[in-house]
């Protein structure tokens, strides 16, 4: 409100302690980390946890992030919590593939990152088999502060704009388009894929 | 790439290529009906339209990615309208191989193994587990007083934390988005005392076969009194909040119903089958630990419905408070493990000084320790159910079968014959009623 | 019935005559009543016993003996590959029995107890899917917990495990 009236009286020449100049990027960044909405997919253990993370004591809207989308369409981020068997492994890339661009994937525990303990026949050893995982959280389950540490470093790339540098780079994960099948007068599904 | 998440014959199939003994069998009709009720049964319309062609029912999908915190359950429902004319569960998204697993891994380390599948209530399968190893060793017998009064406290702890957290997850699938955080709130000082006396919040594997695997910290009576004080006034709010409340009332009340008979010809055991009115628990019926030496009540409901099953498990935190009272007076003084040097391994001090505690370390934890040929059923009441450990031992030092008879897995078989008639938007009250863990289901 | 026994059969015994029950021949394990049960009187076996009070299927499962051919079996009681083991229990009076039918490799079939026990169909599709043991008249036998395309039968003990060898990214 005190700008407004400075405005008010001293027109243009009261903002001049009041403005900031930065890249238009930056400012996406900066807004990007602070408000990623988590998308739900909770499988195992680890769900609990992320769950307690969302509860009073951990806070995980201190962050903006309680809002825990059921639509993928509606999130930013997907943090993979828990065991990934075979049978859902199809069923994660679905979800990650209807996400809209930027798009991040925390991996949260140990069976998420590499297969944890159950090194089968039922388990993806890690979901970066199927999806680009952007940060790994270790743990069995991993405490909430864990976790917490884990968006965090996250919420940090995403301001320093790190991620979208890399992957540009290895041309991995935050690239999906639509490739065309010649048609053959058959109906085609529509493919998504990575380059 | 296309990704294929179709599971052909596992799904439901639609109206038209169901053969007329299916639909019935759908609907639960073999469940001891008589030929007329099967009949009336048969009527599967709600419109009163017995001749209801494919175009007619719409057959959608649950899951196994959905809001619902319940885990990866999916779940076919046939809708005719708003009304669910069936509904098939279909699991197997969190199969991790644990009873495969299990033949891997030593007797000692099978607890990490087994605590990992209803992950709500991790002390429970250690014990079951434990109980199953003990009794093939021969040694059940023989367990420390203290350490059989410290597994029934950690236990009944955790059958509250389990419970708290139904009322959470209850609460917020019925829209009361503040139970949400209060469930999970009482459950954080349940684990913060966990985490004092096992180090870990969850997953424990705490209770190994001899015993625990450490004695409770000094302050421990503390830290339960203080637990013990904060629930029963934050209890009777949750009763102001919901239970008496009209519309969780008219929510609850009368959804989901089941009979005894349809409960105990499915298998049912727990909450579900105690709404029913069956007074069967297993502390009671077949008693373990020390349950003889503790009063508590069983909680029992009458009408089968989704309301008295939340009911039960709201008393049931009541009842588990009372039983942890009584553990702090009776709590004796001794062993927190057997002294059997062949099962526990020695305390970490006598390794420096002893050779023969060194090996025995060494061996218990390399090798592991053999287990006398034979085969054993273990079952304990688990806040969901009967959770039952069978052991198939050839004397070596793993087990050559370990199956977990999981009560979520049994549990859910119950579900439609629970929605048949009632409406979609109760199919979510009534999944949260059953309480299921998928970790339990597909271990 | 000490508080770490679970199963507790006051019942007499019948006699000492060959102990027989329900057309099974009858061992005592570790305090605990098991019946093994003939393949061709599975079922009546299974009858009698719910008749006989044991309300409750609680649970059916097998095992794959094929590592452990020389297990400890009653005399009378052929070995087989595979063993179905059901528990049952009779709540009324607090007391439990287990059945194990022996199935053979060359043929692992066995008949459903769906139409006794409504509660047995996923534990049933549970065992196909794990164990390859079909049961006849079962009204859905697929498998539940593996995808649907999945080949091989895991529980089998000539079914590895299917670990992958831990390695560490980067090097080579």
């Amino acid at each position: 409100m005190g700008i407004v009236n400075d405005l008010m009286d001293d027109g243009l020449g009261a903002l001049s302690h009041n403005v900031i100049t930065a890249r238009v990027e930056t400012l996406i960044n900066w807004a990007r980390s602070r408000s990623s909405w988590p998308a739900n997919f909770g499988l195992a253990c680890c769900a609990i946890e992320m769950m307690a993370t969302g509860g009073a004591h951990y806070d995980i809207s201190r962050f903006g992030m309680e809002v825990f989308r059921a639509s993928p369409r509606q999130a930013d981020i997907m943090i993979v919590a828990g065991r990934l068997s075979q049978k859902m492994a199809p069923v994660l890339r679905q979800v990650y593939d209807q996400m809209m661009e930027p798009k991040w994937v925390i991996s949260m525990g140990v069976c998420a990152s590499s297969g944890g303990m159950f090194n089968n026949y039922a388990l993806v050893q890690g979901v970066d088999q199927v999806v680009p995982v952007d940060v790994y959280a270790p743990g069995c389950p991993p405490s909430p502060e864990t976790l917490l540490h884990a968006i965090e470093t996250l919420h940090q790339h995403i301001e320093d704009g790190q991620i979208l540098r890399r992957r540009s780079e290895t041309g991995a994960g935050a690239n999906v388009h639509v490739r065309e099948i010649p048609s053959s007068g058959q109906p085609v599904p529509v493919l998504l894929g990575n380059r | 790439m296309v990704v294929r998440t179709s599971e052909g014959e596992q799904e439901l199939k639609p109206r038209s290529q169901v053969g007329a003994a299916e639909l019935l069998r759908e609907v639960g009709a073999v469940l001891r009906m008589s030929e007329t009720e099967a009949a009336q049964l048969g009527d599967l319309s709600a419109t009163g339209d017995a001749d209801l062609d494919s175009d007619q029912t719409m057959i959608i999908n649950m899951g196994p990615q959905h809001p619902s915190t319940h885990g990866v359950l999916r779940l076919m429902l046939e809708l005719e309208g708003e009304t669910v004319l069936r509904c098939k569960p279909i699991i197997g998204y969190l199969h991790t191989g644990m009873e495969k697993t299990g033949e891997q891994l030593t007797y000692f380390q099978g607890g990490t193994n087994v605590t990992r599948m209803d992950y709500l209530s991790p002390f429970f399968n250690e014990l079951v587990f434990s109980m199953a190893t003990e009794k093939l060793l021969g040694i059940d017998g023989d367990i420390p007083d203290r350490a059989t009064w410290i597994r029934m406290l950690m236990c009944e702890l955790n059958r509250m934390a389990s419970h708290l957290l139904f009322l959470a997850t209850n609460g917020m699938d019925l829209g009361a988005v503040s139970m949400m955080i209060y469930g999970w709130r009482e459950r954080e000082e349940v684990l913060r005392f966990f985490q004092k006396v096992t180090g870990l919040r969850m997953n424990h594997n705490y209770i190994r076969p001899g015993g625990v695997a450490a004695d409770l910290p000094p302050g421990w009576r503390d830290d339960v009194l203080a637990l013990l004080d904060l629930l029963p006034e934050r209890l009777a709010e949750y009763d102001t909040l919901m239970t008496g409340q009209p519309i969780w009332r008219d929510r609850l009340q009368g959804v989901g119903q089941i009979t005894p008979t349809e409960a105990i010809a499915l298998g049912a055991t727990g909450p579900v089958l105690r709404s029913t009115g069956v007074e069967w628990d297993l502390r009671r019926g077949q008693p373990y630990l020390r349950y003889p030496e503790v009063e508590f009540d069983v909680v029992v409901g009458s009408y089968g419905d989704a309301f008295d099953r939340y009911a039960i498990r709201l008393n049931e935190v009541r009842e588990s408070m009372r039983i942890v009272r009584q553990v702090l007076d009776l709590m004796p003084a001794g062993d927190y493990r057997i002294q059997d040097k062949k099962v526990t391994p020695p305390p970490r001090a006598r390794i420096d000084e002893s050779m023969e505690a060194l090996i025995h370390h060494f061996k218990i934890f390399t090798e592991g320790f053999k287990v006398p040929e034979g085969e054993v059923y273990m079952a304990i009441e688990s806040p969901r159910g009967e959770l039952g450990c069978y052991i198939a031992s050839d004397g070596s030092a793993k087990p050559y079968r370990m199956h977990v008879r999981g009560p979520s897995f049994v549990n859910i078989q119950c579900l439609p014959h629970m929605m048949r008639g009632g409406l979609v938007a109760d199919a979510v009250a009534v999944i949260s009623s059953v309480d299921p863990v998928l970790g339990d289901v597909d271990r | 019935m000490s508080a770490a026994d679970v199963t507790g059969d006051d019942r007499p015994e019948v006699d000492d005559a060959p102990a027989e029950r329900y057309g099974c021949l009858v061992e005592e394990r570790l305090g605990q009543v098991v019946l093994h049960a003939p393949r061709d009187g599975y079922l009546a076996a299974a009858k009698a016993i719910t008749d006989d009070g044991f309300t409750m299927c609680v649970d059916l499962t097998a095992a794959d003996y094929l590592g452990h051919p020389g297990r400890r079996l009653p005399d009378g009681v052929r070995a087989e590959r595979f063993e179905v083991v059901v528990n049952f229990l009779d709540m009324a009076a607090a007391r439990r029995v287990r059945v194990r039918v022996q199935v053979p490799a060359d043929d692992p079939t066995l008949p459903t107890l769906f139409d006794l026990h409504p509660g047995t169909e996923a534990m049933e599709r549970e065992v196909f899917d794990m164990f390859g043991i079909t049961f006849t008249d079962h009204p859905d036998m697929t498998r539940i917990l593996m995808p649907e395309d999945w080949e091989g039968h895991p529980l089998r003990k000539d079914y590895a495990v299917g670990s992958i060898p831990v390695q560490f990214k980067g090097t080579n």
